[in-house]
């Protein structure tokens, strides 16, 4: 089953999968949908990622995970790509993941048994590996609208400015209480690990604390702390180790700065 | 195994042609219907050099199943001028030396068209990311960039 | 544009008119390799070796030839074995690079080939082919195959170059010496000496547009070729040596090229798709896919270079030691001798010591890239000068003007310089507002300097007058930069008529004469040279006609303007459509030839400003601007001489930061795609400014210097040295990536 076929189509070619049959998902209208609720948002699997951060009240409400979806890829792959097949192609370095694990994104999942919804940090069991079944797929996000006082916010390291796959990425979502300190952290990495890993040392040194420079670096050295990262043609084991603590402290400061921005304390 | 029968318009006139099913529409373009200004440089969407436009969106062909290509429209550079009047992006590479070798040229002039649809007055910065998707090994972008500057001003009447 | 000699009042060299295949090019119908589909036409696919170094011990066809759809399906024993001919060494391994015979010597090296109806079937039937390998242990790097031990490539290599030569055979092709005066002496007038040590990856051209070629075969023998090349009378030339036939058998169309910058200069596809032809009794169409192109066609070589230098405290160079080792990969080759006679020749150096070698592993072979071996040899020069000019407190144009070559001066590798206008550039990017601009946080400013000798070479053209006295200007220079568009102009501009009015066209080897390749910086230096003649007869032509149509001696004849005029003023002019319109009344069709070996060539200089930023904290390093200042002699056509320094500064800038081969430990390359191959995309780069110096080659008519080469050159250094300016670290391996710039950080922390 495809959307975009965007990673479908290379491994074809390069003979890694050779499926007898192959069903386009992009003409059922669920699965290419955006929709907001009271409660939550609705996003397609098979919605063009261009869809989405093109929708302005989207990108407003969850710009990291918005711009996380813009970073898959050119112009042209954004008007094919989508979550559903970034999240089940499994890659470790997908770049959406990081940022729809941070914001607590469920994916409704349809089969032969009927529908199931599961956490999307669920999905992905290894490289290339989900946890679907054979006969199911991911029919749509739901994504709990943001709460206020909270901001959520994805970085990544390529070496080029577009068109790399990641080396690292780190997402991050924090809600503030009213005094102005952290209530909530959810820190979760990308690149360094079979699947996408929380940095729960990130989070507690985070939460009830407000953010300085010892918060940052105990944030920082927790990130590096839960690589487990391969030497690859992408980056070193020392690189990317070093590298997530450095973005994991960027991108929370970024989810903190919009956070503040969405209570308008700043 | 029978090919299947694809009907769409393309380049503003209906087309019909035959395909096999796991064909990419870049294939059938250039080898069934003739059209071969969209080229094939990597075949894994790294490249661009395949860009046309299905529905309005710009995207890269090698990556499109024939088959997707049922009932839809789609756009490709030899669709670009009307009635041999070219497209102002056209003219302006064109003035602007923004082509050496050409081969990634019809490429660029549809990712460029499908910038300024969107945006008709783009920074920049803006072009560069509107066009990362698309390889130059020639010109080193600089005349490509300075082209669509020119003819987005042209088409803004400026 | 700094213009050092006034333009003497051209009407058309110099101006920025609409190139004549542009047309054809934005909007599609340019025909480049791939595109030509003619009936009956079959699909081919090449088979390739999994292994870096492996005997061949059998290839079973019989599968593959019993598949539906499959029309013919060829190995090595379907050409002839050139050694067993005893056929020159160097035909031999363009022949058993096309093919292997017994040995493959890189993963991807041509195994067999097949063709069938389909695309699909082509495939298929290409994974059909049994063969059956011995492996044999490999050769990555200099260092390993220079290792005592080494397994070896070719058994009976003995290195050249050396007196005596060695007694056993090794992986060292050759060596080249350049040596000048005493370098102990030397050294020992220095006041600062820097000595460093600088490695480089193998890199590819990365043209768009894969190897393509389309073949029809007939069954006298005879062949049509198309195929998008830098060359056809070189794609003629090779593939009747593999072959085995006489060229004249062979019929080549170039086709639109899709880029080369060298490395189109050399047959892949071609007498592979001429005997699949043969063998089917159809057309053949062949075509690389991306990953292809990676694996099997040239990189240029990865190399390893040190380099000493030593300076008096004011900034003159007393002594250079360079020693470099560059890869030919599978067969001897590499570009280390052009390395030898550019790394220093920038700069009047009274003692130096130059020694390369050519080294074989196993790698696809190397092919030209662009002034090639001079850009890896400059990154290492012009890293320790710029060391060498911080050591002393020297601004690093001062130290170059200090030391730079000018007219008289004798070049490192031999002869003497003519006019050249080396420190025109220098000055150009001093004098420049980029030299001053400010820097802001984490960012560099870095200098570098580059020369390339650019070739002359063969070249023919023809002219033709039209019965309007319109103009066709026919060469065989396949056009990979706009060279028609020059071409029309000095037509133009020797004829007296509009550019508008000529048609510049590339003919096939069987209606124009023998053209040496597309490559070089050569085609508007030496085929504009035999243009430039063919016109200078036309008109001289012109001139006996006008003064058999007035009755009077040619003398009496001026050619001005497009007309030819009486001195006197006594008789109305004659326009070239007058004169062609009644051409049968004064001799019949108006056309010259010209055929030429140049012998003008004009040396390139180029010197280049780059500013970066490098984030801290992850290594990443983007350009944030960029000049390049470049000596054109006479820029005919100055929009695409800034395309060539612009396209030529860009690449250097992918060389410099972010690509390279990587291989794994079985020799199998890990990237081979535009993915993980990194080139620039537009959003990683700011304009490139660009300052065209003109200082006229006096050797040709219009005072050309080839272009398109020396923009490469300076790029990495310059890169380097302004990280090195940003950072306060030396990178001395390429690519300066953000993983090995991190890296350098980090230590220099520890």
């Amino acid at each position: 089953m495809f959307a975009g076929a965007t990673d479908v189509v290379p491994q074809l070619r390069a003979g890694r999968s050779a499926p007898e049959v192959l069903v386009d998902l992009k003409k059922i209208e669920e699965l290419v949908s955006i929709a907001k609720d009271d409660d939550k948002w609705r996003v397609g699997a098979a919605t063009p990622t261009a869809n989405l951060t093109g929708d302005e009240a989207f990108s407003e409400e969850f710009p990291g995970l918005s711009e996380a979806a813009g970073l898959i890829g050119s112009d042209q792959i954004q008007n094919r790509s989508s979550l559903g097949g970034n999240l089940c192609n499994g890659s470790p370095a997908a770049d959406s993941v990081p940022a729809m694990v941070v914001n607590g994104v469920r994916a409704v999942i349809a089969g032969p048994n009927g529908t199931r919804v599961l956490d999307v940090a669920e999905v992905v069991t290894g490289p290339g590996q989900t946890s679907l079944d054979m006969d199911e797929f991911i029919v749509e996000f739901e994504i709990d609208r943001m709460p206020e006082r909270s901001g959520d916010a994805y970085l990544r390291m390529i070496p080029r400015t577009e068109m790399d796959i990641a080396v690292v990425g780190a997402g991050a979502r924090v809600t503030l209480a009213e005094d102005g300190s952290i209530e909530e952290a959810i820190v979760a990495l990308g690149a360094v690990a079979p699947t996408v890993v929380r940095v729960p040392q990130a989070e507690s040194a985070l939460i009830g604390n407000t953010v300085d420079d010892d918060t940052l670096s105990a944030v920082a050295e927790a990130a590096s702390g839960v690589c487990n990262p391969i030497d690859d043609k992408r980056g070193t084991v020392a690189y990317r180790k070093q590298v997530a603590g450095v973005l994991a402290k960027r991108a929370v400061l970024i989810a903190i700065e919009r956070a503040e921005q969405r209570n308008g304390t700043k | 195994m029978a090919r299947t029968h694809i009907t769409a318009v393309v380049n503003g006139d209906e087309t019909e042609f035959l395909t096999e099913d796991g064909t990419s529409l870049l294939n059938a373009l250039r080898d069934e219907v003739g059209l071969t200004g969209a080229k094939e440089g990597c075949g894994t969407g790294d490249c661009g050099t395949c860009s046309v436009m299905i529905d309005g969106k710009v995207t890269t062909s090698c990556l499109v199943f024939a088959p997707e290509a049922q009932g839809a429209t789609i756009l490709t550079v030899e669709g670009l001028a009307d009635s041999g009047q070219l497209h102002p992006l056209q003219q302006c590479f064109l003035e602007g030396a923004a082509l050496q070798c050409g081969i990634c040229t019809p490429g660029f002039l549809i990712a460029a068209k499908a910038l300024l649809d969107k945006n008709p007055d783009p920074t920049e910065t803006e072009i560069r990311y509107a066009l990362a998707g698309n390889l130059c090994r020639c010109t080193g972008y600089d005349k490509i960039v300075r082209a669509v500057q020119e003819a987005a001003r042209e088409m803004r009447g400026q | 544009m700094a213009i050092i000699e006034e333009n003497p009042g051209y009407k058309w060299v110099g101006t920025r008119p609409i190139r004549p295949d542009g047309l054809e090019k934005v909007t599609g119908k340019a025909q480049f390799g791939a595109d030509l589909m003619l009936p009956g036409m079959l699909f081919g696919k090449v088979v390739r070796s999994p292994h870096a170094h492996a005997r061949i011990v059998s290839i079973d066809t019989a599968a593959a030839e019993a598949m539906v759809g499959v029309k013919a399906v060829i190995t090595g024993s379907d050409f002839p074995d050139l050694a067993a001919n005893g056929a020159h060494a160097s035909d031999i391994d363009v022949a058993n690079n096309a093919i292997a015979r017994e040995k493959v010597l890189y993963e991807g090296h041509v195994v067999a080939a097949v063709a069938a109806t389909t695309r699909e079937q082509a495939e298929a039937a290409a994974k059909a082919v049994e063969v059956t390998y011995e492996i044999l242990p490999h050769v990555l790097t200099v260092d390993e195959a220079m290792a005592e031990g080494a397994p070896l490539l070719h058994e009976g290599m003995i290195t050249k170059g050396v007196d005596p030569a060695p007694e056993e055979p090794s992986n060292i092709a050759s060596k080249i010496l350049h040596e000048r005066g005493d370098l102990d002496q030397g050294f020992g007038e220095a006041d600062v000496v820097v000595e460093r040590e600088f490695t480089t990856k193998p890199v590819h051209q990365g043209y768009i547009e894969p190897h393509a070629a389309v073949a029809d075969a007939n069954t006298d023998g005879r062949a049509h070729i198309w195929c998008s090349s830098q060359g056809h009378f070189q794609m003629r030339a090779y593939s009747a040596t593999v072959l085995g036939v006489s060229p004249g058998t062979l019929k080549v169309t170039a086709a639109e090229i899709g880029g080369g910058f060298g490395g189109k200069t050399v047959i892949y596809l071609e007498p592979l798709a001429v005997r699949l032809s043969q063998r089917a009794g159809r057309p053949v169409k062949l075509v690389m896919d991306r990953d292809e192109v990676f694996r099997a066609t040239g990189p240029t070589s990865g190399t390893r270079i040190r380099v000493k230098m030593g300076v008096s405290k004011d900034g003159k160079i007393t002594a250079a030691e360079v020693w470099m080792a560059y890869e030919a990969g599978a067969y001897s080759g590499s570009p280390v001798g052009a390395a030898g006679m550019t790394a220093i020749a920038c700069y009047d150096i009274p003692n130096f010591v130059v020694e390369g070698y050519d080294v074989v592993c196993n790698k696809p072979r190397v092919a030209a890239y662009r002034a090639p071996g001079a850009p890896m040899a400059a990154f290492a020069v012009e890293s320790v000068l710029d060391e060498l000019a911080r050591d002393i407190g020297m601004d690093p144009i001062d130290i170059r003007l200090a030391n730079a070559a000018v007219e008289g001066t004798q070049a490192s590798y031999g002869p003497k310089f003519p006019r050249i206008g080396f420190v025109e550039t220098l000055e150009a990017i001093k004098d420049h507002p980029n030299y001053t601009a400010e820097l802001g946080p984490n960012q560099g400013r870095g200098v570098a300097a580059g020369f390339w000798f650019n070739a002359g070479m063969m070249s023919s053209a023809t002219v033709h007058i039209n019965e309007n006295g319109t103009a066709t200007v026919v060469t065989g220079s396949p056009d990979i930069g706009g060279s028609r568009q020059s071409m029309a102009l000095m037509a133009a501009e020797e004829l007296g008529i509009s550019y508008e009015s000529i048609k510049a066209v590339v003919a096939d080897t069987e209606t124009v004469g023998f053209n040496d390749v597309t490559g070089g910086s050569r085609v508007t230096l030496a085929t504009g040279a035999a243009v430039v003649d063919a016109c200078r007869l036309i008109v001289e032509d012109l001139r006996a006609r006008a003064a058999k149509t007035w009755d009077v001696e040619v003398d009496q004849v001026e050619w001005v303007d497009g007309q030819a005029q009486h001195v006197d003023g006594s008789q109305p002019p004659l326009s070239l459509g007058d004169l062609a319109a009644k051409s049968g009344r004064t001799g019949g069709p108006i056309s010259a030839n010209a055929s030429l070996n140049s012998r003008g060539v004009g040396a390139g200089f180029s010197t280049q400003l780059c500013d970066v930023e490098v984030d801290p904290e992850t290594g990443v390093t983007r350009v944030v601007r960029y000049l390049t200042a470049q000596d054109a002699g006479r820029a005919i056509s100055p929009d695409y001489v800034e395309g060539q320094m612009q396209g030529g500064v860009v690449q250097g800038i992918g060389w410099a930061l972010n690509e390279e081969y990587i291989h794994d430990q079985d020799g199998v390359m890990e990237n081979p795609s535009f993915l993980d191959y990194r080139i620039p995309v537009a959003s990683d780069l700011p304009m490139i400014d660009c300052a065209i110096v003109e200082v006229p080659n006096p050797a040709h008519p219009y005072g050309v210097r080839g272009v398109g080469e020396v923009g490469i050159v300076p790029p990495m250094a310059a890169v380097g040295n302004a990280i090195n300016d940003a950072i306060d670290v030396r990178m001395t391996d390429l690519p300066m990536s953000p993983v090995r710039i991190l890296e350098a950080l980090t230590e220099q922390r520890d």
